[in-house]
């Protein structure tokens, strides 16, 4: 089976590609694997080789979509013949033919060649076709029925994501076109009501539908890489369409769901960061011996002094003081530190937080032990509200601000921390008020969200500030995460 | 060929037995890590059976449970062998003109080793399944010893030799991902992330441990679980909770869960202060 060993060299060699670390090992381990496993299930399959090459959950959500693109659910449309002449007969037995490759797939078979037949006459994807598609989707999706769905998201791309006669270079299907023409959004309406019908609340049922709908476009999208996949080999695909792992994603350029799930991934963050450094701790606290306990204990093993007892060393701990740039342009960055660094706040001995624009307001009261990081962030956003008069990041009007109504808060065992993109349109950068500012601390940082290679670069002032703070691009969770490691 | 299992479908359905409901992926990577002979790692939250799966795979094959519980500061005495030091304090004073030579050969013998899970896993041989829990707490010098073991299957003791397991043990090891493992451990091992289930296996799963329970009342609270999941809540309620919720209704005797019963009883499900909170703001409870 020369054609699958292929397709296994390059389903492997694009993982790798996408970062993840398979080695020659698992290479062999997921071969053996798939030897010991029948085929005919495609999840057992997914199963196999994501328990042998998989070494991270954070590395999933690369996985599938690569899987997806090698192994893909169906070839085609999954039937025989023209897709542009439908034949109902071809499709029935096509249907029945693809039904043990795609399991749980049976009665979308029939639906569809009935509504063939019934309504959408010789043209298949005119106006008859998409009201009769939209119905049977509102169907599926209010039964929750994700075969189904499944089914229809295929034949949605199908009729009506097709872009034939394009040229070279350019995809035929399009996942935007079979969504706009299908427009499933306006169906969650329709779904609320029939769900309510069934007995739901108003609240749930629109979560449902919401949820389903949000589904079906998933897997449209899903769909229109696969054949695009199938046309153009799964290589290019890959290589466009696949999106950093959200741990490497960069915050300046991070949609509103990633958002979301990156401020979930906040708190578990803190807590590994947390159990690291305590451990770290604890390796180093081994105090002076402590002789009189040693003594004692070697009592019981006849004076020889087995274990070794010693004194707990003090810990040390500093204060630390963070100035948060909330424009616009870095107010997700700003969050993500800020909620990061207070998760971590018994590593110091005390945390204060500012955000200015070019106001300077404290923060640090919303950030209460315990506190809801929802609850949080909505107070944050409102109280950064305060920090523009002017509307314009204005770095140096924000560092004289605060050496004016702040000073206080610095002192010789606090460390300060600014987080910005340091592009401060054009004003008087104050350098000396930063100078005086970082003389009077024990250490300070600089953390830059934007890529170096854009430092200096427009109206940025990296290089001038950078001179009298040491500056440390930050670009995601995993920069940040080393970051406040090495901090505390 | 497999000596443990015989298929996935096996193990989905001995499993079963056993009173654990896997889920395929679950049920083919456990079957996968017993016919490659290869350590199995599960990662995934706080309470959705990791630990479970480890001991029903031992009630199934009909093996014992070796458990070497993980943490901070766990060392090579207390996971592989240690030497009986009083013991043979007492051999070599109660010894008294014996030569030297003769007391050194004696006091390393058998009789003198204190076996520990690792090597009393390797050592038996019966069926055995080895679970090294939350490994992730360990310190990374303890991997390096798990390398050796979970590798070749063998313990070097340098005064005795080099034990090699005659029946290889069926190795879990648990994770709750707090520290990263090293590349080495993880390379030797089937990795298997174990999720929160979806609605209809965790209503099942609640069914079997709770007798008693009504069915439309499971459905009401693996709603509600399911709902507590998508908020962001510093500790997202678990299988083992939403089994806590339902006993816990059940001992009240309370046969719909409404608002105030939610309310009275979400004690059980969240454990912060800050996440009841949020969970009777959004669902709409009165505090």
């Amino acid at each position: 089976m020369p054609g699958l060993l292929d397709r296994h060299l390059a389903f492997v060699g694009a993982l790798r590609r996408a970062g993840l670390p398979v080695s020659l090992a698992e290479d062999l381990d997921a071969l053996d694997a798939l030897g010991r496993l029948p085929w005919d299930d495609r999840e057992t399959v997914r199963a196999a080789y994501a328990a042998t090459v998989l070494k991270r959950q954070a590395q999933r959500p690369t996985f599938d979509a690569l899987f997806d693109l090698w192994w893909p659910r169906l070839v085609g449309d999954g039937w025989r013949g023209d897709p542009l002449v439908a034949d109902v007969d071809d499709e029935d037995a096509g249907e029945a033919d693809e039904g043990a490759a795609e399991a749980g797939d049976g009665g979308a078979g029939e639906d569809e060649a009935q509504a063939e037949t019934e309504g959408a006459g010789p043209v298949r994807d005119g106006g008859a076709a998409l009201a009769a598609l939209r119905e049977r989707l509102a169907e599926a999706l209010a039964a929750g029925d994700d075969a189904a769905a499944q089914a229809l998201a295929a034949e949605a791309v199908g009729r009506f994501g097709a872009m034939p006669g394009r040229g070279p270079g350019l995809s035929s299907w399009s996942a935007y076109t079979a969504l706009q023409r299908v427009s499933p959004a306006e169906l969650v309406e329709r779904l609320v009501q029939a769900l309510a019908a069934g007995g739901w609340a108003e609240d749930d049922a629109r979560r449902a539908a919401v949820e389903r709908v949000a589904r079906f476009e998933t897997e449209v999208e899903g769909d229109a890489r696969r054949r695009i996949a199938e046309e153009r080999g799964p290589r290019h695909v890959a290589d466009v369409v696949l999106r950093p792992s959200i741990e490497r994603l960069d915050f300046l350029s991070a949609r509103r769901s990633d958002l979301e799930e990156l401020r979930r991934e906040i708190q578990p963050l803190a807590r590994r960061l947390a159990v690291r450094l305590t451990k770290e701790q604890h390796a180093r606290r081994r105090g002076p011996l402590d002789f009189r306990r040693t003594v004692r204990a070697s009592v019981s093993t006849g004076g020889v002094p087995l274990t070794t007892h010693h004194r707990p060393k003090r810990p040390h701990r500093s204060e630390l003081v963070v100035l948060c740039d909330v424009s616009g342009s870095v107010a997700n960055f700003a969050q993500f530190t800020l909620l990061l660094v207070f998760a971590l706040r018994e590593q110091f001995t005390k945390v204060r937080a500012f955000t200015f624009v070019d106001q300077v307001v404290e923060v640090t009261e919303h950030f209460r032990p315990g506190a809801d990081v929802v609850d949080v962030m909505t107070h944050l956003a409102a109280a950064s509200a305060h920090a523009a008069r002017f509307g314009r990041t204005n770095y140096g009007r924000a560092f004289a601000a605060f050496e004016e109504q702040h000073a206080d808060a610095l002192g010789p065992r606090s460390a300060l921390l600014v987080l910005g993109d340091a592009r401060s349109n054009h004003a008087d950068l104050r350098l000396d008020v930063l100078r005086r500012l970082v003389d009077d601390t024990r250490h300070a940082w600089w953390l830059n969200p934007e890529h170096r290679r854009h430092w200096d670069t427009g109206d940025s002032a990296a290089r001038a500030y950078g001179a009298l703070v040491p500056m440390v691009e930050c670009r995601n969770l995993t920069q940040l995460g080393e970051f406040v490691h090495d901090l505390v | 060929m497999s000596t443990w299992f015989p298929s996935p479908e096996a193990v989905a359905a001995g499993l079963r037995e056993a009173g654990y409901l896997a889920d395929a992926a679950t049920a083919t990577t456990t079957y996968l890590a017993g016919a490659l002979e290869k350590p199995l790692l599960v990662e995934g939250p706080a309470g959705v059976g990791k630990t479970e799966l480890a001991k029903a795979v031992a009630a199934t094959a009909g093996a014992e449970l070796v458990r070497l519980q993980c943490y901070e500061g766990l060392d090579e005495a207390r996971a592989l062998y240690e030497w009986n030091y009083k013991k043979q304090l007492l051999r070599i004073q109660a010894a008294g003109d014996q030569a030297w030579d003769e007391t050194h050969d004696d006091i390393f013998t058998d009789e003198f080793l204190l076996t520990r899970p690792l090597l009393t896993a390797i050592r038996r041989e019966e069926p055995t399944v080895l679970l090294v829990d939350e490994v992730d707490k360990t310190d990374v010098e303890v991997e390096g010893l798990l390398l050796e073991v979970l590798s070749d299957f063998q313990v070097t003791i340098p005064e005795l030799g080099t034990v090699v397991a005659t029946r290889r043990p069926f190795v879990v090891l648990t994770s709750n991902a707090s520290r990263e493992l090293s590349e080495a451990v993880k390379r030797r091992c089937l990795y298997l992330y174990v999720d929160y289930p979806d609605a209809a296996r965790e209503r099942e799963i609640v069914c079997s441990r709770v007798p008693g329970l009504d069915e439309r009342l499971a459905d009401k609270l693996v709603d509600t679980v399911a709902r507590l999941r998508t908020l962001e809540l510093k500790k997202a309620p678990s299988i083992a909770e939403s089994v806590d919720w339902a006993r816990t209704l059940v001992a009240l005797h309370v046969d719909d869960l409404d608002e105030q019963t939610v309310a009275a009883t979400l004690g059980v499900v969240l454990k912060h202060a800050s996440d009841h909170e949020r969970a009777v703001r959004e669902l709409r409870l009165r505090g």
